[in-house]
């Protein structure tokens, strides 16, 4: 462990953070955050499913693909490793427990489509990680995408009682929230540089 | 049959557009358009992959056990998106570049999903390729608009071209993140609260 992996792992969190800055996961971000229990079950399962598949994409990548000459072939393979795992975790959530299973297991599903997952994945191939960053990557960008849907659903929550404009409602206001959300994100970037 | 087309047309650009009220596959609207050009490209690889998409999976819709649809929705979805990827690498390098994951990214779009769920796996070949050609114009017309406007503010410049002068001071924020989810939040707002009930009560 050295200092790149920390920086990288607060980066990935605040200011590389991968929803307010790249965009990802806006679909299920914006479905789900209504309620801030669903949005925080939501959350957890993303930052598990990422934790775990993007060190193991990185070798798939780097062991399977590259030494083959067939990296072309990436976004099946990790599409087909994002669903396995997903799948895997799903029947391994049901067994072991239930009342877990009943509070996460209706988000896996919807997981394997989230570009989230699929995009850090192709983020940390892009950028070049040693396998040690990938580990810290996969964890710091679940743990920001959680920080950013959980802040928005509770935002939402506040908010619910309130008189809105006609057709901001809905979609529009958690734009305009997000985009608040993200300004202030922004301001960490003095701390930890971008990469 | 010209007329069910017809509407198809105005339905996936106007009424039901992708982006405006089903606020789908916004993912990579924001992430593109901070320049014309790329957004250009985007979207042209958006129309392929959903249109062809739509297309081959509603010729073998009939073969698909429903169980497992999901999972060759995506592996034919992943086949036309690796078409796009090695299409861009190998005639527009530097643009391949910037775009980097986004391209990648158009599998986990959910407008290519949801068009192919809800509209490929139904009906013939034909139709469904005239729909996700459509919901893929409806989709580049809000992104290209954006784009315009992005750079426009951000850069001072359309398609790489400066229209604004030097005297121009850019708007940092309209290139980075904050800019596009206010934006997108303000033609929402526009588009939803003024313009659509006057098309409904046509």
């Amino acid at each position: 462990m050295n200092i790149s992996s920390i920086a990288i792992l607060f980066g990935s969190i605040i200011t590389g953070n991968i929803l307010l800055s790249y965009y990802l996961g806006m679909c299920s971000f914006l479905s789900i955050s209504r309620e801030l229990k669903s949005a925080i079950g939501l959350g957890v399962a993303v930052t598990f499913v990422m934790a775990i598949t993007t060190p193991l994409n990185w070798i798939v990548y780097n062991i399977i693909l590259v030494p083959l000459n067939i990296t072309y072939l990436r976004f099946i393979v990790f599409i087909m490793v994002i669903a396995g795992i997903v799948q895997i975790l799903e029947m391994i959530i049901e067994r072991f427990s239930q009342t877990l299973y009943y509070s996460l297991g209706i988000f896996l599903p919807l997981i394997t489509v989230n570009c989230a997952i699929l995009g850090v994945n192709l983020f940390m191939i892009i950028r070049q990680y040693s396998f040690i960053n990938s580990i810290f990557y996969g964890i710091g960008s679940g743990i920001g995408w959680l920080l950013a849907i959980t802040l928005l659903a509770a935002i939402k929550q506040k908010i619910s009682k309130n008189i809105l404009p006609k057709g901001v409602e809905g979609a529009a206001i958690s734009l305009i929230i997000s985009g608040i959300m993200a300004i202030a994100f922004m301001g960490f970037s003095g701390i930890i540089p971008i990469n | 049959m010209v007329k069910k087309n017809n509407s198809m047309f105005k339905e996936n650009i106007i009424t039901n557009n992708p982006i405006l009220v089903q606020v789908l596959g916004i993912c990579s609207t924001l992430a593109v358009t901070n320049s014309v050009k790329n957004t250009i490209v985007m979207c042209i690889g958006l129309i392929f992959t959903v249109s062809l998409s739509s297309f081959s999976l509603s010729i073998i819709r009939k073969l698909i056990p429903s169980k497992v649809r999901m999972i060759i929705e995506v592996l034919v979805i992943s086949f036309w998106v690796i078409i796009v990827d090695l299409a861009l690498k190998a005639y527009l390098p530097e643009i391949s570049k910037q775009l980097g994951p986004y391209v990648g990214l158009i599998i986990t779009n959910c407008i290519v999903m949801g068009r192919t769920e809800a509209f490929g796996l139904q009906n013939p070949p034909i139709p469904s390729f005239l729909d996700g050609l459509t919901s893929g114009l409806g989709y580049s017309i809000v992104l290209i608009f954006i784009a315009i406007i992005r750079e426009l503010l951000g850069a001072g410049s359309i398609y790489g071209f400066k229209l604004l002068g030097s005297n121009w001071v850019s708007w940092n924020i309209m290139i980075m993140a904050p800019g596009a989810f206010f934006l997108l939040a303000l033609i929402i707002w526009i588009v939803k609260g003024y313009f659509l009930p006057k098309i409904e009560k046509k």
